[in-house]
């Protein structure tokens, strides 16, 4: 935060720059005008972001009026995709995959958002609190949380929720069985199985998302909360005020763009979880609990490949995150003075 | 006045237990990985809670190196997954600096474009452009090659890369520049010889992320190649889970020496990282 600051305060005009402009002494004629510069420091950036991001995403979208298939896409002698129309777009608005994957698509974003927010603004409030050596400790464990490949979370996860072997039903099997009966409806946990329903699929993919995502929130919630001046707190704390309303009145005011880009980011992140889903999930073979990334991708290289239908997902999905975006780019926009 | 003393100590303990439960919270899934490494199958697979490795066994570390997954001891995949990283974080390094110093230390028409379009494909998900970028790869002939991955992860990191880049270019004074260029250096040897010393700690960082990011990428390794010689490190990974029975101490291994590279970069750049992704959004 503070290399931002001190960036905006040194960019700006009040720099005590000598009075004599380097530019409008031009007593070497070699190289480019200067108005050139730019541009040509630019170039392989915007090639390599035109080319591997826009045209991909044109291609997309075209692809997703086109019927894609082996033969279109092998290397050599590739046949030109039949143009079918918004049939894709029919096709998945008609199947019966549709609504569930929309639907777990959204209600996963959304607890998982609100959890990894909640859980993420206490821990950093909790850390603003703590002692000095308390606070390191915390803030060590929580990095290695966040620090955890997707990948070696999802295999982690997957054994701690093991069902013969696993820490979890261990654990519930301590639980006396009466009560176990009377909350769970299950007595007898050794064996019972964690990925075989959608259902309980969702539990684990929402407690190992939100494990592996509030530590940003928390880091980043601290770091917000340590640049409001301790003026504020002694004068609320003066006129009485309980520490909810402090929270309330003082710092979610002062910490809103915070929490509004942690949220659009969380938001994105969450919409178009991958790599853990697959894993979890146990590749694509579980239907039920496709979310809409994977179903796109379980669509485009499944075989035969169907890889229009495929694009016609992923269109729709980048359509409901570029919307999402549209309100961060304006959050960023408003409160970057360097952007304009 | 006593009474109030009680109350602050208890307080303190409260927030102390507190930190407790969220330090095991986090911690507890990474020390279960660590530890099942380090177990021996008679301790892994058992209906008893086994807190610590008794005594600690090295079979599954060694076995993961000697016979590997898949055929190919995870020297292979580990050597595939850092060669990948290294040569997209070297190449976006280069266009990362060139484009940032451009946005930092120019006004020109279209910055303020150049900006925005940084901030759009950001968002854009990487997983929807998997499809087409999966046929461009193929066309171009770079299915099944480290090649396309390289390529592919350049494209993906670059924005970021130029977006947190650029705050670490405008940091530099200008005066600094300037000065060297009225004292004769050339436009190159200005940027070379000036400014790239003093932003190169910050190049270091977003090049770590990058590496991260590579390292940690899996939808495009696991479309885009076939050749099992080929896989990275987390394509590699899911080959400990059979049809009928999964080796964890095998995986645990697996997944912990993958980790701990990301691990020690994570430590060295964690502040870094919030101020990166959250740039702008609190005034300090």
């Amino acid at each position: 935060m503070t290399t931002h600051t001190s960036t905006a305060a040194r960019g700006g005009d009040n720099s005590s720059a000598p009075a004599r402009r380097p530019r409008q002494s031009p007593h070497r004629s070699s190289g480019l005008p200067d108005w050139v510069v730019p541009y040509v420091l630019l170039l392989p950036g915007l090639l390599v972001i035109a080319a591997l991001l826009l045209y991909p995403l044109y291609q997309i979208i075209d692809m997703s009026f086109h019927k894609v298939g082996l033969a279109q896409i092998k290397a050599i002698n590739p046949r030109p995709a039949e143009f079918v129309g918004v049939d894709n777009y029919t096709h998945i608005f008609e199947s019966d995959l549709f609504w569930p994957s929309l639907r777990n698509t959204i209600l996963f974003a959304a607890v998982t958002v609100a959890l990894t927010l909640i859980l993420g603004t206490l821990v950093g409030l909790l850390l603003n609190k703590l002692g000095k050596k308390m606070s390191m400790l915390v803030i060590v464990g929580i990095m290695a949380a966040w620090a955890t490949p997707p990948t070696a979370q999802s295999v982690v996860w997957k054994w701690i929720f093991d069902s013969d072997s696993g820490v979890v039903n261990w654990s519930l099997n301590l639980v006396p069985t009466w009560l176990s009966e009377l909350v769970f409806g299950v007595s007898d946990w050794s064996g019972h199985p964690w990925f075989n329903s959608t259902i309980t699929i969702y539990f684990v993919f929402v407690l190992m998302v939100v494990w592996g995502a509030f530590p940003f929130i928390a880091v980043s919630v601290l770091a917000g909360l340590k640049s409001i001046p301790s003026e504020l707190y002694e004068a609320a704390q003066m006129d009485g005020s309980g520490p909810f309303t402090t929270f309330r009145k003082v710092t979610f005011p002062l910490l809103k763009p915070v929490f509004s880009v942690l949220m659009v980011l969380s938001i994105i992140w969450d919409f178009k979880v991958f790599t853990q889903l697959y894993l979890l999930g146990g590749g694509t073979v579980n239907r039920d609990a496709f979310n809409l990334s994977l179903w796109s991708y379980a669509e485009a290289f499944s075989n035969p490949p169907k890889m229009g239908i495929g694009a016609a997902i992923a269109v729709v999905l980048t359509a409901i995150l570029l919307v999402i975006t549209f309100v961060y780019v304006r959050q960023i926009v408003k409160t970057e003075d360097d952007i304009r | 006045m006593n009474d109030g003393l009680t109350r602050k100590r208890l307080g303190r303990a409260a927030l102390n237990g507190a930190g407790i439960v969220v330090f095991l919270f986090a911690v507890f899934p990474v020390y279960w990985m660590i530890s099942t490494a380090f177990k021996p199958n008679d301790q892994i697979f058992t209906t008893e809670f086994i807190p610590f490795p008794s005594p600690p066994s090295l079979d599954h570390i060694s076995r993961v190196f000697t016979k590997g997954v898949a055929g190919h001891s995870i020297w292979q995949y580990l050597l595939n997954s850092a060669i990948v990283a290294v040569s997209a974080v070297a190449l976006g390094a280069v266009f990362a600096l060139l484009a940032a110093t451009a946005v930092a230390r120019f006004r020109f028409r279209f910055r303020t474009s150049f900006l925005i379009l940084l901030l759009i494909v950001q968002m854009v998900p990487a997983e929807a452009l998997l499809i087409s970028l999966f046929t461009m790869v193929k066309r171009l002939g770079m299915y099944d090659q480290l090649i396309g991955l390289v390529v592919i992860n350049v494209g993906l990191t670059l924005p970021f890369s130029v977006w947190m880049l650029r705050t670490f270019v405008a940091a530099v004074p200008k005066e600094v520049e300037e000065a060297a260029w009225i004292d004769g250096a050339s436009r190159f040897s200005t940027f070379w010889r000036v400014l790239f010393p003093l932003v190169a700690p910050g190049l270091v960082a977003t090049s770590i992320f990058s590496f991260i990011t590579t390292w940690n990428e899996f939808a495009y390794a696991l479309t885009l190649i076939n050749d099992q010689g080929k896989y990275t490190m987390p394509v590699a990974l899911q080959f400990f889970v059979g049809q009928r029975s999964t080796d964890w101490g095998g995986i645990m291994a697996a997944s912990t020496l993958m980790t701990i590279p990301v691990l020690i970069f994570f430590l060295l750049v964690q502040r870094r990282m919030v101020s990166g992704l959250v740039a702008g959004a609190v005034k300090g």
